[in-house]
């Protein structure tokens, strides 16, 4: 298990921060950091990469726009995605997963679960 | 980073835990084989004097041995089964210590990187977004205000909000109500239960003052949580302590250097005006 590329996208400095301090656990991660969805679209057709965390409301581009405009990349038909926000009703929830997120996990900050969520996708 | 290491530690005593564990329970399955295999042993001895016509003898020099030999495996069966539920019990001590101890790791990481986040900047403007973000993403509010003290009033006046609109925000003089009091004891409040709480500005959900040792600067006032955060967890009430120190500290630091920043300029425009 090594050599897998994140990619975190967040607006927010802190929240990135906290995330990628959690991910930076996990041994052979190479992570790199977006701070909204154009951003992170850039960033994706720069180069590629096998797990997306990313927030929903963020400026320029919300975190909604890019899951579906990342799934609609045939080069990003399977990667991995994870929605971590701060909209915990259920709807937004279902918005999310049916445009193509893999999990869907809300704010606060939760280290235990996104790590979780990180090892079940990816098997490590 | 010795948290990776404490980790790597306990991680590495809870697998010497399972080993033990496992050692224990194979020795027992082997007595217990051992048992079954004596016990027939027994039967088929008992079997074969009856086909030779003669009485089992209890006290045969063989049937004794054979019985005391199981008497002790028996006995011994029974001590390595009450040790392997001590080490059970333990097992499962560890392990809750274990999730116990990740918690707290992971609640310290984030209070690094709150911190570290605060005091990285001296920009007053900056350390106020900041702490909104660290309230919406650690504590998980969606409404709440930021007030300092105005050492010339004694009053507290909103500077910053989230989910709010700032002007709608109370002044509230030190001593006065549940926010001025908080702010005059310097202690923490929390309401006793949030079931039926309806938004006042005077009366929030929680209470904490900036402080910076004894010396209160301001207060965050919460007035409501996120959906799915429906309770204050024991991670929480400590966080929300450790974090006002260091937002006070930071909101103290930016402000008298945004202060000094002033000054100097002024300062600096009146030697340009003698000088020239």
């Amino acid at each position: 298990m090594s050599g897998y590329k994140v990619l975190v996208v967040e607006d927010s400095p802190t929240m990135r921060q906290l995330i990628v301090f959690a991910l930076k656990r996990i041994r052979g991660f190479q992570i790199v950091e977006a701070n909204d969805g154009v951003d992170g679209l850039k960033k994706l057709s720069a180069e590629k990469f096998d797990l997306i965390l990313t927030d929903i409301n963020m400026p320029i581009m919300d975190g909604l726009k890019l899951v579906s405009m990342v799934r609609n990349d045939p080069n990003y038909k399977t990667t991995p995605i994870i929605v971590i926000t701060t909209e915990g009703a259920t709807e937004d929830r279902e918005r999310a997963l049916a445009l193509g997120a893999n999990e869907y996990i809300t704010k606060p900050i939760q280290t235990m679960k996104i790590l979780e969520t990180v090892k079940k996708l990816m098997s490590v | 980073m010795s948290n990776h290491d404490d980790q790597s530690d306990a991680a590495g005593r809870a697998d010497e835990f399972l080993q033990v564990f496992k050692k224990g329970a194979e020795f027992t399955q082997d007595l217990l084989k051992e048992n079954e295999r004596l016990r027939f042993r027994v039967v088929k001895l008992e079997e074969t004097l009856k086909e030779k016509g003669h009485e089992v003898a209890v006290e045969s020099p063989d049937a004794l041995e054979l019985k005391n030999k199981i008497i002790a495996l028996e006995q011994e069966k029974e001590a390595i089964l009450d040790q392997i539920r001590v080490v059970e019990e333990e097992n499962q001590n560890f392990a809750n210590r274990y999730v116990e101890i990740e918690e707290e790791n992971n609640m310290l990481a984030n209070l690094y990187i709150a911190s570290y986040q605060l005091h990285s900047t001296l920009d007053f403007k900056e350390v106020l977004k900041i702490i909104l973000e660290i309230v919406i993403n650690l504590i998980g509010a969606e409404e709440f205000g930021v007030l300092l003290l105005d050492e010339k009033t004694n009053h507290l006046e909103p500077v910053a909000c989230e989910g709010l609109v700032k002007s709608e925000l109370p002044s509230i003089a030190v001593g006065k109500g549940i926010i001025g009091e908080s702010v005059e004891s310097g202690e923490n409040y929390f309401i006793d239960s949030m079931e039926g709480y309806e938004r006042d500005f005077e009366k929030p959900i929680v209470c904490i003052p900036l402080k910076i040792k004894e010396h209160v600067i301001g207060v965050i006032t919460i007035y409501k949580l996120l959906t799915q955060k429906d309770e204050f967890n024991d991670v929480d009430y400590e966080l929300f302590t450790l974090l006002a120190g260091h937002a006070a500290t930071a909101v103290f630091s930016s402000r008298m250097y945004s202060d000094s920043e002033r000054k100097l300029s002024t300062i600096q425009g009146f030697i340009d005006l003698l000088t020239k």
